[in-house]
């Protein structure tokens, strides 16, 4: 293989800007659409454990649907095919008016999509805290939502920390997908540094260093949660 | 105090768990409710306060309808006591928060308040040393005495417990049943499923048999150790005690 090496590359203007750039509308990208993954995805995992039918059914349709289309797929229709069922003013005010529509369409496209898998987290962490810790709160005059809020959510969140710990890694991998429309995040820029300067070796490496190091930090943060909200020897007691 | 009338409850189509059940609890009373696995006592027992929803029959629990739409269960619930088989103690709070929760959320209470009526009722259950405990620090025999005491908390009418000893170790189980006992001898209205029949025998007032959903016996509980009548609670009589 004939290949001029130069690691250097890395650290020289503008290319060093790129990647810090690059990695700054990365963590953009996953935050948000975390935040809009994190909040829907709970009230529908909520949804989805009430006793009301109607409720359960919203919740489930929207996970088979979110869930069952691939995450390119969603970001496509969102982006290509969706404006276009829009009356023509709205439809306008989305392709180009919203501010940053290409990343704005992404943050949505990827929050929707992982609210789906949130959802099913929190439906299993509810489930897994049981009935009778339900029944518990009911007995003592709870109303639902207190039960939810009191008891249910608490203990189910602390259950289910390490999955979304990985549900929010999968966001931060997945937001490289935001490049396929045009977004220029982490992995758009390492291309754009292959393109300029024929050191593709050097780029992707710095690429797969930086995308470990942020999801290192986060899994040894959210190790650290787990451990400082671990109950007391949790629900080993009375089989509950 | 409690009345339950024609109750009957199907699990799906096919299962009917609660079969035609009729029952009467005065003021003041103790009811045992026995009978062999399978046989509705945990479901009976649910239908007082609603958590198990029943098909038809009505059940009053003074003077409120259950099945009534104007009827607020979950008021209804925050004034009928339940103590469950597995304690179902909140296990993310201490026991003090664990008594204290239902009067403050629910009843309305000031923190001094709740405070002040969770330390007595720890005190009554013979717990003040382990108030900042979590559930799970405690053995199970603790953890049931916790569990009466946050019933007791929202000052009950009445007392449901779901079979509370069983899933206690051999040596837990009278600690529990004292307090129980003791909270009978106060006057509280009881409705109790247990296999314990030395507790039946010394506390109830009445023992209620049931088998495949059924109430087979509703009698004296001298009457219903002495002579009972079904050959149903001979049997099960027989096969509990002769050991």
């Amino acid at each position: 293989m004939n290949y001029n090496w130069d690691w250097g590359i890395l650290f020289r203007d503008p290319y060093a800007g790129w990647i810090l750039e690059g990695l700054w509308w990365t963590i953009v990208i996953s935050l948000l659409a975390w935040v809009i993954a994190f909040t829907l995805g709970s009230i529908l995992g909520v949804f989805r454990t009430t006793s009301s039918p109607i409720l359960r059914a919203i919740g489930t349709c929207y996970v088979e649907l979110f869930r069952n289309i691939p995450i390119l797929v969603q970001l496509f229709l969102w982006y290509f095919v969706f404006p276009e069922i829009l009356p023509d003013d709205w439809g306008r005010w989305v392709k180009r008016d919203m501010p940053a529509p290409a990343m704005t369409t992404a943050i949505v496209a990827l929050g929707l999509y992982t609210a789906s898998r949130v959802c099913e987290q929190v439906r299993s962490g509810i489930e897994a805290v049981g009935v009778g810790q339900r029944q518990a709160g009911r007995a003592i005059g709870m109303t639902e939502p207190q039960v939810y809020r009191h008891i249910l959510l608490p203990n189910a969140y602390r259950i289910i920390i390490p999955p979304l710990t990985s549900e929010f890694l999968t966001i931060f991998k997945q937001s490289s997908l935001a490049l396929t429309i045009g977004v220029v995040e982490l992995t758009a820029m390492t291309r754009q540094i292959e393109e300029y300067t024929f050191q593709g070796f050097e780029a992707f490496t710095a690429a797969t260093i930086v995308y470990s190091l942020v999801t290192f930090t986060v899994m040894f943060l959210m190790r650290f949660v787990d451990k400082r909200t671990a109950l007391p020897g949790t629900f080993a007691s009375g089989g509950a | 105090m409690i009345e339950m009338m024609a109750v009957n409850k199907w699990y799906g189509k096919d299962f009917q768990v609660l079969k035609d059940c009729s029952l009467k609890v005065a003021k003041g009373e103790v009811i045992v409710v026995c009978g062999p696995s399978g046989s509705g006592k945990s479901t009976l027992i649910k239908t007082v306060n609603g958590l198990e929803p029943i098909n038809s029959g009505d059940i009053v629990v003074d003077g409120v309808s259950i099945t009534a739409k104007s009827t607020n269960l979950d008021k209804m619930r925050s004034r009928i006591g339940m103590v469950f088989q597995n304690f179902e103690l909140f296990p993310h709070m201490n026991v003090t928060d664990n008594i204290e929760i239902g009067q403050i959320k629910v009843l309305g209470r000031s923190d001094e308040e709740a405070s002040e009526k969770a330390a007595a009722l720890l005190k009554r259950v013979d717990l003040s040393e382990h108030a900042l405990k979590f559930p799970s620090q405690l053995s199970g025999g603790q953890q049931q005495r916790v569990a009466i005491a946050r019933g007791l908390a929202m000052e009950p009418m009445a007392m449901l417990f779901d079979e509370p000893t069983s899933a206690l170790d051999p040596e837990m189980i009278n600690e529990v049943l004292d307090v129980m006992v003791s909270l009978a001898g106060e006057g509280m209205t009881m409705m109790v499923v247990t296999h314990e029949m030395g507790f039946a025998r010394k506390v109830a007032d009445r023992v209620v048999f049931m088998d495949y959903g059924e109430i087979v016996e509703d009698a004296k509980s001298d009457d219903f150790f002495g002579s009972p009548r079904s050959a149903r609670a001979q049997d099960f009589l027989s096969k509990i005690l002769n050991h």
